[in-house]
């Protein structure tokens, strides 16, 4: 990107060091061309080996039959019945799961950023760091002490006669992994829109005051807008987070959960029906296509937020 | 609260549009506060009680002696050794090569690098089981294999911002025409200037192999977080305590690395004479 040429043999030129000069011309070109290709195939292989290839056997034997026969019957089971619901649900999830916590991250990252006080920023930042990578079995035994049927939040609820569970919830349902999963994700969104909102700029502010427009109008005509895209970036990326979870729904719920990864790790440890070994394949094909579509989004959406924030 | 409200009628406008932010924000970061704060409580106060609901350090005392503990934290440590020096060695000269010679390669690196993020763990394991040959799959270190790109995006971010803060291309042909060879340059020029890069991608990875719970009970291998889950019919509390314990360590961790990465920054600010 620093250079203007374009072949990139020459690249290196830039950069000649007096030592290389000792090799023969020739040699030198070879080398020129092959030691680039030498020094990044270790990571190219690599990640070939152990990205590319697990990735095509997923789509591959999403396509076939356990005799190895290619087939649409997987494809076809996974678009219809619980597998379908699996989809449906994980959808939703991922959709109450992006949107609650993407507003209360954008209020909470709102607050930190506007907060005087640069022990509150400072301390937020680190646990938000720490937090939204936060998941799993730890995440599951926390809950359980606080909102289980002996919980610390269900006991001091109940003693004002709000106890959760006479009110319909249940810590080991659908409602209650969203729940959970706002522990992560909430903290994400803090990190993922922090950015954005550093660079609203005061000016733009002071220019609308100036102008006389009250607080609303400032939100509504410049604030929101500019942020719009931001918001919608960062909720897409929590969508795609929650998607694509498995450790918390799994052991909060014990696998009893209709979700798609789910339904994966449940074929996979061998509750197959005989003759649909390779079902779990065309849900990890299906959940590729969400998170493709996800992405295509994200990218879109994300070119239109570096208009405004630089 | 009513004599705050009576102060707000009396000052002027501008003042009083200042301080209805300042009274949301309280009830946001109070709120925020709790939610995050309540379950960790519940955790720690559910870890340090016995059966008959008092507190006690019964839990904390019997971790060493529990069925398979020690196991799956040999075998975590192991898979995270294993993991760490696989992942640097194949990241490290990578990335910095990158940055001297191939910089136009920088935007394929960053897109391979970001695919581990987008791919799902569970869909991910689904193909390596899959895939691996029968002699790897046997092996727990199958697991070490994937983790290393699993870290990839961490690793990767680390290694390319701390590359970005140093003249990399000044240290290099300084070091090469003081007749220092690319060994030496990389090992006593390069590396240490890195070493905060170095740090926080190594904490990172060890982070997430301790941590990784989908990938290594799919294969069927108690790592520290299987063995948790496992563990929780036994005895909760016990359960809970390895769990809690494990949650301080990363967040220690992750503290003293960001810690001496300012003292670092601020001892290297401070020889430059800024």
């Amino acid at each position: 990107m620093t250079t203007s040429t374009s072949d990139h043999a020459l690249i290196p030129a830039a950069g000649d060091t007096p030592a290389a000069g000792i090799v023969t011309r020739p040699r030198r070109r070879a080398l020129r061309f092959l030691g680039p290709t030498l020094a990044v195939s270790p990571f190219l292989l690599y990640t070939f080996l152990g990205l590319g290839i697990p990735i095509l056997a997923v789509i591959d034997f999403a396509f076939r039959n356990p005799k190895g026969q290619l087939t649409t019957a997987n494809v076809t089971l996974v678009s219809h019945g619980t597998y379908l619901l699996g989809f449906e649900n994980s959808v939703l999830l991922a959709a109450i799961t992006s949107v609650i916590p993407g507003i209360l991250g954008l209020f909470l990252a709102y607050a930190i950023l506007t907060s005087r006080s640069g022990l509150v920023r400072r301390l937020v930042a680190t646990a938000s760091g720490v937090l939204a990578n936060f998941g799993g079995i730890n995440l599951t035994f926390m809950f359980i002490a606080t909102l289980g049927s002996t919980g610390v939040l269900t006991t001091w609820l109940s003693a004002v006669h709000l106890n959760p569970a006479n009110l319909g919830f249940n810590l080991y349902s659908f409602y209650g992994v969203a729940v959970v999963y706002m522990y992560f994700q909430v903290p994400l969104m803090v990190l993922v829109i922090t950015p954005a909102l550093g660079g609203l700029r005061a000016s733009w502010r002071e220019a609308a005051s100036n102008m006389g427009a009250s607080s609303w109008r400032y939100w509504r005509h410049v604030g929101i807008p500019v942020l719009m895209p931001s918001v919608l970036g960062g909720m897409l990326l929590l969508f795609g987070s929650a998607f694509a979870a498995y450790a918390t729904a799994e052991t909060l719920t014990a696998g009893t959960i209709t979700l798609a990864p789910i339904q994966i790790g449940n074929l996979l440890a061998g509750n197959a029906l005989s003759g649909q070994e390779n079902v779990g394949y065309a849900i990890g094909l299906g959940m590729f296509l969400v998170l493709a579509v996800t992405m295509v989004l994200y990218g879109l959406v994300r070119k239109r937020a570096s208009k405004w924030l630089r | 609260m009513m004599v705050e409200g009576l102060e707000d009628l009396a000052i002027d406008p501008p003042r009083r549009r200042r301080r209805r932010p300042r009274l949301w924000r309280f009830v946001v970061l109070v709120l925020a506060g709790a939610y995050f704060l309540i379950p960790m409580y519940a955790g720690l106060r559910f870890a340090f009680s016995d059966n008959a609901g008092g507190y006690s350090l019964y839990a904390l005392k019997a971790i060493p002696s529990q069925v398979g503990f020690t196991d799956a934290f040999v075998l975590s440590l192991k898979l995270a050794a294993v993991t760490l020096v696989l992942t640097l060695v194949l990241m490290v000269p990578t990335t910095i090569y990158v940055h001297l010679r191939l910089p136009r390669m920088r935007r394929v690196m960053e897109f391979i690098t970001i695919l581990p993020i987008v791919i799902p763990p569970i869909v991910l394991i689904l193909g390596v089981l899959r895939a691996a040959p029968l002699w790897l799959k046997a092996s727990p270190y199958l697991l070490s294999l994937v983790y290393v790109i699993l870290s990839m995006p961490f690793v990767y971010r680390s290694l390319d911002s701390g590359l970005a803060a140093i003249d990399l291309k000044t240290l290099v042909e300084a070091s090469r025409s003081l007749g220092g060879n690319w060994v030496k340059t990389l090992w006593r020029v390069v590396l240490p200037n890195l070493r905060a890069g170095l740090l926080s991608a190594a904490v990172l990875t060890i982070a997430l192999v301790l941590g990784e719970f989908t990938m290594a009970s799919l294969d069927l291998w108690t790592t520290v977080p299987v063995w948790i889950y496992q563990f929780q019919q036994t005895d909760g509390h016990i359960a809970t305590m390895v769990s809690m314990l494990s949650l301080i360590g990363t967040w220690l961790l992750i503290t003293v690395i960001v810690s001496l990465d300012r003292s670092e920054s601020r001892r290297a600010r401070r020889r430059t004479g800024a």
